[in-house]
C-alpha cells in the first residue's frame, strides 16, 4: 500500500516536469523543424522539401545576415570577456567583505532593469541630439552634431553591455574559488605577473571563461532589441529578420527555417564550448 | 596581482581607473534615463530646461505623467497580470521539480534534467516562435475539427503567459533545487518519528525551510517576467504588457514619460533584486 | 660583508644563510612581530614554533617577501632583501596547503620555476626527474597532482622548491593536513631530506614535537616575540621563560608564593597550602612573590611506600584519581592531600603497573626538576 501511493507521488511530481517540457519545449521544436520543411504551394496546400532552407542559402542577403549575426556576436563576447576579465579579477581577488559586496551587487543592479531601459539610455547618450555629442560640442571637440546611433559599434557597445554581467559572475565565482597560496606559490618559484596569469589563473577560471563565453554569445545571438534600436531599421540582425517573416511577411514556413538555422547555430556553438572545454551542460549552466 | 604582491604604483593606479571607468560605463545608461525624467523639456535630451515633476504627475498635454497616461497604466496592469501568473506557474512547478530531482531517483533522470536546462540555452525569439507555431496549428486542427473558435492559442496573455513560464521555470527549479539539496533529511525523519504525518511533516518542516528560495525565485520571475521582451514580442496579442508598450513608443519617438516609467522599472527592479539576493541570507 | 646585529655586535661570519634584525611588523595598531632578531647557519634546520596567531607566519612571510617589515633588516647570504620582491628572492616556501597547481602535471609543477627562468624544455626535463628521484618519486612528472597521496604531495611540494636550489627553504606548518601516522612518518622524512639536500630549513608549526623532532635549533614565539632561542634539548630542559615552560612539552604548573629564601633554595607555599623545595640558579625572586612552578610528569616518581626516599626531595602523600592507559607514554593523575591534581609519567615497567583508582601512593621529586617563574602580572 505504502509503495502505491509513494508511486503515485513520484508520478504526480513527474506529471508538471513531463507536460512543461513536452508541451512547451520539445513538440513547438517539433511542430517547428516540420513548418520549416513545408514549402506553401497555394492556399492552404503544403508540399514537404526543404525549399525554405534552399531559400536561405540562395538569398545573399539572408545567408550574410547571418553570417554578420554570427561574426559579431564572436565579437561581442571576445570584447565581454577581455573588458570583464580585469573587473572579475578585481571583484575576486583584490577585495573583501563589504567592498567586494557592494562592486558585485553594483554590477548586478543594471541587469535587474529591462533591456529596453537599458537600451533606452544609451539611445539618449548616442544619438545627435543627445548626451555624448552635446557634451562634445560644448567643451569644443566638434563643431557640430554628430549621429553615434544606427551604425555596427553602438550595436557592439550595446551587446557588450546587455551580456557583460552574464561574464562577470561566473568569472568572478571561478577566480574565487582560486587560492591565493597558488599565485604567491608562482610569485615564489620566480614567476612574473604574465607567466601567473597565463599558466596559473587563466587555467583556473577557464570553466567560468567558457560559460560566461556560452552564455553571452547566446544572448547576443537572440538579441533583438539591441541590433534595432541602436542599429537602426538596416541593422541586419538575423533575429529580426525571423521576426519580419513571421509578423510582417506572415511568411512562417520560411521564418520557421531561419529561426532552425539560429537555433541550430547556437546549440553547435554551445555543444563545441562544452567539449572543448571538456565541461557538461549541467556543471556550466546549473550554477547560472 | 593580490594584496601582498608588491606591485608598481603605476600599476596599481591605472588598474584602478580602468575598474572605476568601468563602472561609470555601467552606470552611465540608467543615470541619464533617471535624471531626463526630471527635465523640463518634450525630448528626453539635452539641453536641460529645468526640473520639473510633470512627466509623473502632469494631466495637461503634452505634459502627461505616468499615472495620467492610460496606455502605460493600462501596459503596467497587463505585465502585472502575467507577471503573477508567470511567477505562481513558475513557483509551484519548480518546487514540484525540486522534489523530483532531489528526493527520486528513476531511470532517465540525468536525461530529463539536461532537458529541463534545454530552455536556458534557447534564445527567446525561438521559444517565442516554436510556441506560436505549435499553438496555431494545435489551433487550426482544432477549428476545422470542430468549427468553434479557439482563441486561447491565438497571439495572447495566455500565449505570453505559456511562453514566459517555459523558461522562467527553469531558473525557479534551479534555486529551489539548491535549497533543498541543503535540506538535511534527518530532520524530517525526526519528525516522522515525533509522530508527523508524511503530508504534516512536508508542510511543517520541508516547506519552511524551503520558504526563502520559493520567496526569492518568486521574487526573480516576477522580475524576468516583467522585463522580458523577445519571447514576448513574439506571442503578444492586443493587450501588449509594458516593454511591448515602451517598445513600440519608442519607435515612434521618445518622450520623457518613457524616461518616467523607466525610473520607476529601475527604482522597483532594484528592491525586488535585492530583496531576492538578501532574504534568502537573511533566513538562513 | 660585516653586518649588525640588534645586539650591536659586528658578525662577519658568512656561515648565516639567514639574519633577520630587529624586525617589526605593525598591522594598523596591532604589533604581529616585535623586534625579532635571529640568525639560521648555513645548512641548518631551524623551526619557529609558537600558538597560532603569535605572528609565526608573518615572520616566515616577510622572509617570502609576502609581507614587508615596518622596520628592521632581513639578509640572506649577507645581502638585504628589503625592497626585492618575492619572485626575485633566492627563498623558496612550501606552502600551509602545499598550493601545487592542480591544472598542471606532477612534472609542470616541478619545472615552473625553471621556466621563470627560461631553462631549456630537454634541461628542464632533465632537472624535473632528478629532482623528483632525489624526493623518491621517480617517473611521475606525467601524472595529475590528484593522483598523489598526501606524503607525496609534500615530497613533490619540496621538489618543486628545491630544483630552484634556493638558500632557504621556508616551510609554513605543511604537515598540518596530515594525518597523525603520515605526520609521523614525514617528520623523519623532512629531517633526512634536509640533511639529503643539504639546505638551510625554516620551519614553523605549532605543534611542539614537530619542532623537537626536526630541528638544529628552536625559536619558540609568542605575542610577537621571541622568548627563547635554542637546541631542542636545551628548550625543553632548561626553559627561560614561563611561556616556554608551558608550552614546550607537557607540565604540571602550580601556583605558589615564595616563603624563604636560602641560596638559590627556595621554599616555596603552593596557593593550596604545599610546602615544596626549588632549586633555582641565578634568580632574583624574592619573600613574598608570587611564582608559578612547572614540573614534568616525568620529574615526578612514585612509589607505594615512604620508605628510602631521601629527605631531600618533596614528597607527598596522594590518591590516584585516574589511571590514563597510552602504551609508553601512560600517565597517573594523582590528588595530594590539599586537593591539587598532578599528572605523572607512569612507567608501564616494574610494580606500578598494577596501579588503580582510589590506590594511595607518595609523589616525589627533586627541587632541581622544577623549574620556577614569576608569576605575570594580572
Amino acid at each position: 500500500m505504502r509503495s502505491d501511493a509513494s508511486k503515485l507521488g513520484f508520478y504526480l511530481l513527474l506529471a508538471p516536469i513531463v507536460l512543461w517540457l513536452l508541451v512547451l519545449i520539445i513538440l513547438p521544436h517539433v511542430g517547428l523543424f516540420i513548418v520549416s520543411i513545408s514549402e506553401k504551394i497555394g492556399p492552404r496546400i503544403y508540399e514537404t522539401g526543404f525549399g525554405n532552407y534552399a531559400t536561405f542559402f540562395g538569398e545573399p542577403l539572408y545567408w550574410r545576415t547571418f553570417a554578420r549575426t554570427a561574426i559579431m556576436s564572436i565579437l561581442a563576447t571576445a570584447l565581454t570577456l577581455i573588458l570583464g576579465f580585469p573587473i572579475a579579477y578585481y571583484i575576486a581577488k583584490l577585495t573583501r567583505g563589504r567592498t567586494k559586496t557592494t562592486l558585485f551587487l553594483m554590477c548586478m543592479i543594471p541587469f535587474w532593469v529591462s533591456e529596453l531601459v537599458r537600451t533606452f539610455g544609451w539611445m539618449i547618450l548616442l544619438r545627435e541630439t543627445g548626451v555624448i555629442s552635446t557634451t562634445l560640442q560644448i567643451i569644443g571637440v566638434i563643431s557640430g552634431p554628430i549621429e553615434l546611433l544606427y551604425n555596427d559599434a553602438a550595436i557592439m557597445v550595446g551587446l557588450v553591455y546587455t551580456s557583460i554581467l552574464f561574464m562577470v559572475v561566473p568569472l568572478v565565482t571561478t577566480l574565487d574559488s582560486l587560492d591565493d597560496s597558488l599565485i604567491e606559490a608562482g610569485y615564489d618559484l620566480g614567476g612574473t605577473t604574465t607567466s601567473i596569469l597565463r599558466e596559473i589563473v587563466i587555467p583556473h577560471a577557464m570553466p567560468g571563461i567558457v560559460s560566461g563565453c556560452i552564455v553571452v554569445f547566446m544572448l547576443s545571438l537572440g538579441n533583438y532589441l539591441t541590433p534595432i534600436l541602436l542599429g537602426g531599421k538596416d541593422s541586419l540582425w538575423f533575429t529580426g529578420m525571423i521576426y519580419n517573416q513571421f509578423i510582417t511577411r506572415f511568411n512562417w514556413e520560411l521564418g520557421s527555417a531561419l529561426g532552425f538555422l539560429l537555433l541550430a547555430l547556437s546549440s553547435a556553438i554551445v555543444f563545441l564550448g562544452l567539449k572543448l572545454s571538456k565541461q557538461s551542460l549541467s556543471n556550466t549552466m546549473g550554477r547560472a | 596581482m593580490i594584496p601582498t604582491i608588491p606591485q608598481p604604483r603605476f600599476t596599481k593606479w591605472c588598474y584602478r581607473a580602468y575598474v572605476t571607468a568601468f563602472f561609470v560605463y555601467l552606470a552611465l545608461p540608467l543615470t541619464v534615463v533617471c535624471v531626463f525624467a526630471f527635465n523640463d523639456s518634450v525630448f528626453p535630451s539635452p539641453p536641460w530646461e529645468g526640473f520639473t515633476l510633470a512627466w509623473f504627475f502632469g494631466t495637461e498635454a503634452p505634459y502627461i505623467g505616468v499615472f495620467h497616461e492610460r496606455s502605460i497604466l493600462r501596459a503596467i496592469g497587463t505585465s502585472a497580470f502575467v507577471a503573477l501568473w508567470v511567477s505562481g506557474l513558475a513557483v509551484a512547478v519548480g518546487t514540484c521539480n525540486a522534489f523530483l530531482f532531489v528526493r527520486h531517483e528513476f531511470r532517465g533522470k540525468a536525461l530529463l534534467y539536461m532537458l529541463m536546462l534545454l530552455p536556458l540555452i534557447i534564445p527567446g525569439v525561438i521559444l517565442g516562435i516554436s510556441i506560436l507555431v505549435f499553438s496555431s496549428a494545435i489551433a487550426n486542427t482544432l477549428e476545422d475539427a470542430t468549427g468553434l473558435w479557439f482563441d486561447g492559442l491565438r497571439p495572447g496573455l495566455p500565449l505570453v503567459i505559456l511562453g514566459q513560464f517555459s523558461f522562467i521555470t527553469t531558473f525557479a527549479t534551479l534555486v529551489i533545487t539548491a535549497r533543498l539539496q541543503k535540506f538535511d533529511p534527518s530532520l524530517e525523519e525526526a519528525a516522522l518519528n515525533l509522530g508527523a504525518t508524511k503530508l504534516g511533516t512536508i508542510r511543517q518542516i520541508t516547506l519552511p525551510f524551503l520558504m526563502p528560495a520559493i520567496l526569492a525565485s518568486a521574487v526573480v520571475s516576477v522580475l524576468m517576467s516583467f522585463e522580458n521582451f523577445n519571447t514576448t514580442l513574439m506571442l503578444v496579442g492586443s493587450d501588449s504588457p509594458l516593454t511591448i508598450t515602451m517598445f513600440d513608443k519608442l519607435k515612434q519617438g521618445s518622450t520623457p514619460v518613457l524616461n518616467a516609467v523607466s525610473l520607476l522599472l529601475i527604482v522597483i527592479s532594484a528592491v525586488l533584486g535585492l530583496f531576492s539576493l538578501f532574504f534568502p541570507q537573511s533566513k538562513s | 660583508m660585516p653586518f649588525f646585529t640588534s645586539r650591536g655586535c659586528i658578525l662577519s661570519d658568512p656561515t648565516h644563510d639567514l639574519v633577520c634584525s630587529d624586525l617589526m611588523k605593525d598591522f594598523d595598531g596591532f604589533r604581529a612581530v616585535d623586534h625579532v632578531s635571529f640568525e639560521v647557519p648555513k645548512g641548518s634546520f631551524f623551526s619557529i614554533l609558537g600558538p597560532s596567531g603569535c605572528g609565526k607566519t608573518t615572520l616566515l612571510r616577510m622572509i617570502a617577501g609576502f609581507q614587508s617589515p615596518t622596520t628592521g633588516d632581513l639578509l640572506i647570504k649577507g645581502k638585504s632583501m628589503i625592497g626585492v620582491p618575492p619572485n626575485k628572492r633566492p627563498v623558496s616556501m612550501v606552502f600551509q596547503h602545499l598550493a601545487l597547481f592542480p591544472t598542471m602535471s606532477i612534472g609542470d609543477n616541478v619545472g615552473f620555476g625553471l621556466r621563470q627562468r627560461g631553462v631549456a624544455r630537454a634541461d628542464i626535463a632533465r632537472r624535473v626527474d632528478e629532482v623528483l628521484d632525489r624526493v623518491g618519486l621517480p617517473g611521475v612528472s606525467t601524472r595529475r597532482i590528484d593522483q598523489l597521496s598526501g606524503g607525496q604531495k609534500q615530497r613533490v611540494a619540496i621538489a618543486r622548491c628545491m630544483i630552484l636550489e634556493p638558500d632557504v627553504l621556508l616551510l609554513d606548518e605543511p604537515l598540518g593536513a596530515l594525518d597523525l601516522k603520515l605526520r609521523e612518518h614525514m617528520k623523519v622524512e623532512l629531517k633526512s631530506l634536509q640533511a639529503a639536500f643539504d639546505t638551510t630549513f625554516v620551519y614553523i608549526t605549532h605543534d611542539q614535537s614537530e619542532a623537537l623532532v626536526m630541528s638544529d635549533n628552536i625559536a619558540v614565539m609568542n605575542q610577537g616575540r621571541f622568548e627563547q632561542v635554542g637546541a631542542p634539548h636545551e628548550v625543553y630542559h632548561n626553559p627561560q621563560t614561563a611561556f616556554v615552560a608551558g608550552f614546550v612539552g607537557d607540565a604540571n604548573k602550580i601556583d605558589a608564593k615564595v616563603s624563604a629564601v636560602n641560596g638559590t633554595r627556595l621554599t616555596l607555599t603552593s596557593s593550596a597550602g604545599t610546602e615544596m623545595k626549588v632549586e633555582e640558579t641565578g634568580s632574583s625572586l624574592m619573600v613574598g612573590q608570587a611564582v608559578q612552578v612547572f614540573l614534568r610528569p616525568e620529574a615526578i616518581e612514585l612509589s607505594k611506600s615512604k620508605d628510602g626516599i631521601e629527605d631531600e626531595l618533596n614528597v607527598s602523600r596522594c590518591t590516584v584519581n585516574a589511571v590514563l592507559f597510552n602504551g609508553s607514554n601512560s600517565s597517573v593523575m594523582v590528588r595530594d592531600k590539599a586537593g591539587s591534581l598532578f599528572s605523572v609519567a607512569l612507567p608501564q615497567t616494574g610494580s606500578l603497573a598494577d596501579l588503580r583508582e582510589g590506590d594511595e601512593v607518595f609523589t616525589c621529586w627533586r627541587p632541581q626538576k622544577a623549574r620556577c617563574y614569576p608569576a605575570p602580572e594580572v
